[in-house]
């Protein structure tokens, strides 16, 4: 049978994500089919046609998928299912929140945010916020799966795969896109950042933050944050780093001023390097830092960044 | 309008979870049961928009061993009208809970259910989007905020790179993110009033459901420790670390 990957995309460009869910589907089933479903989406489907492995890419372009409204998004994968044993999606807002409504209209249980494929039939993923691993088998029914992001290398973007288009299906017309308030930045996102720095309630301010962005903007990284510092309203709530918030593993992950909640491990513990700045010395964050510094992040920060300079 | 509140009874987001020796799974003996984290904030905002006026009756329902009672007395002392509990040992997967869900929205007539989007055991973020499909109704998951109006509930969601706003038309499912609100404690009079409140107990047989486990858990390990590296004694000293291993 063959395999179909939901790209994530802006309709101008292709998501990372997407290379990263089809390095997974390429370990479960072959051969290998990307989705483009979006509006004035050309940009993304050219770039999903250089994928790696892919065989092809079928686009739906179309206004109804424009805001990928998981109820006319669902209608669409559900109307190629029959061609597929599995249909993976990038463990996205958008792909959690799509998959499993197809997944129940197919009747089969979802497989959420592998980390691992054993086998075609075999599957690793956290469970308890990463506290523990479980090792399921998927055997005897269609394969809907999500993937973590950052457990699995993107294919390289050296492909030609056949660019096919396909008719948009019904949509239910029960939802409507109403506004999006996106953060902008010029500084890399989070989940696809080689560095991040982020800072937590050590911080005390958003004015603060700016110590932070500052670095981040010498070593071209992204700005994460830790929950406490999200709920004191320093930093907008889409920098979280953590098992509620953003699930990441960079090869290099500066915590300043972040004591190390179990929530917050959960959701960068897997990255390369790992950095910790806290006066306090007993910080959990300390006991899976690879480098730490015990020190006023006030007085550590500028240092930091007058060291960059040299 | 009435709302359907499914809880999760979970072990507490407080606890540090041990894997069995024999790698079948993680050991709930003897360990601080909760709420799910996620689905007490669906009750809370159930309870505000009862308190609008928006909403007429909040059921609180959860499927799980007998312990799942104090889950639903929790949501009830919260300010939840009633509950219903689906009586289940063992395993039990987010599609068959969705089928479950189903049959009692149904029954109900429930023009709303709030879930919590995820259960912090398992972690599977389903079963709101799956029941969602299963009734042909529109989803708002992740919900940051939610409004009520005519014939059609306004969600604003939390997603990848910021907020966006939905009209869903109601009936609907919401899943609830962390910042929808903050839940109230219990106060100990509603907590006394709970306890009068009425629960009633059920099957996944009286609903037709098969809540057979679907997946097969082979085993269930520890994740790879870390260890703790190096203290540095300066900023500066970090920078030329950082240097040496190449990453900076």
């Amino acid at each position: 049978m063959a395999a179909l990957v939901i790209a994530e995309h802006s309709n101008a460009a292709l998501d990372d994500a997407t290379a990263k869910a089809v390095t997974a589907a390429i370990q479960i089933s072959s051969p290998v089919h990307v989705l483009v479903a979006g509006s004035n989406c050309q940009g993304a489907a050219d770039a999903a046609a250089k994928l790696s492995g892919v065989e092809k890419i079928l686009v739906a372009d179309d206004a109804r998928y424009a805001h990928c409204l998981a109820e006319p998004m669902a209608e669409l994968i559900l109307s190629l299912a029959a061609n597929y044993d599995a249909i993976l999606a990038p463990a996205t807002a958008n792909g959690k929140n799509i998959l499993p409504r197809v997944a129940a209209k197919l009747d089969v249980p979802q497989i959420s945010e592998i980390i691992e494929v054993k086998s075609p039939d075999v599957f690793r993923r956290p469970i308890y916020a990463g506290n523990a691993i479980q090792t399921v088998e998927a055997k005897g029914f269609k394969k809907i799966i999500t993937v973590r992001i950052s457990a699995f290398a993107p294919v390289a973007m050296n492909g030609n795969a056949a660019v096919e288009k396909i008719a948009a299906s019904a949509d239910p017309g029960l939802s409507r896109f109403v506004g999006e308030n996106l953060s902008r930045s010029e500084r890399p996102e989070l989940t696809s950042a080689k560095i991040i720095i982020s800072g937590g309630r050590g911080l005390q301010s958003k004015e603060n933050f700016a110590l932070i962005e500052r670095i981040a903007d010498r070593l071209g990284a992204a700005v994460g944050a830790s929950r406490a510092a999200v709920d004191a309203g320093f930093v907008p709530n889409d920098r979280q780093v953590g098992q509620t918030g953003k699930v990441v593993a960079p090869e290099l992950y500066i915590a300043v001023g972040i004591s190390g909640a179990i929530q917050h491990l959960a959701g960068m513990k897997d990255s390369k390097i790992i950095v910790a700045i806290n006066k306090d010395e007993g910080a959990p964050i300390f006991t899976i830092a690879d480098y730490g510094l015990v020190a006023d992040l006030f007085e550590a920060l500028p240092e930091f960044e007058k060291a960059l300079g040299v | 309008m009435k709302v359907l509140v499914p809880v999760k009874r979970v072990i507490d987001f407080n606890v540090a979870v041990r894997v069995k020796a024999d790698r079948s799974g993680v050991d709930l003996a003897n360990v601080k049961m909760s709420i799910n984290p996620f689905d007490e904030i669906a009750v809370e905002e159930a309870i505000r928009l009862k308190e609008k006026g928006k909403v007429t009756e909040i059921i609180a329902v959860s499927i799980g061993p007998a312990g799942a009672t104090e889950t639903i007395r929790t949501a009830l002392a919260m300010g939840a009208d009633r509950g219903i509990l689906v009586k289940h040992e063992g395993e039990i997967e987010p599609l068959a809970v969705a089928k479950i869900l189903k049959a009692v929205a149904t029954e109900e007539q429930a023009g709303l259910v709030i879930l919590g989007k995820q259960a912090i055991d398992d972690d599977c973020n389903q079963t709101g989007q799956m029941l969602a499909a299963l009734l042909g109704w529109p989803q708002g998951t992740f919900a940051a905020k939610l409004e009520i109006g005519d014939g059609e509930i306004q969600v604003t969601r939390e997603v990848d790179g910021g907020l966006q706003t939905l009209a869903l038309k109601l009936p609907a499912i919401v899943t609830t993110d962390l910042r929808l609100n903050e839940p109230r404690y219990a106060s100990l009079p509603n907590i006394m009033k709970a306890r009068k409140k009425p629960i009633a107990e059920k099957s996944a047989g009286d609903y037709g459901v098969d809540p057979a486990p679907r997946l097969k858990v082979l085993e269930v390990t520890e994740p790879q420790k870390r260890r703790s590296g190096a203290k540095v004694g300066s900023a500066t000293e970090l920078v030329a670390h950082l240097r040496g291993v190449g990453v900076i």
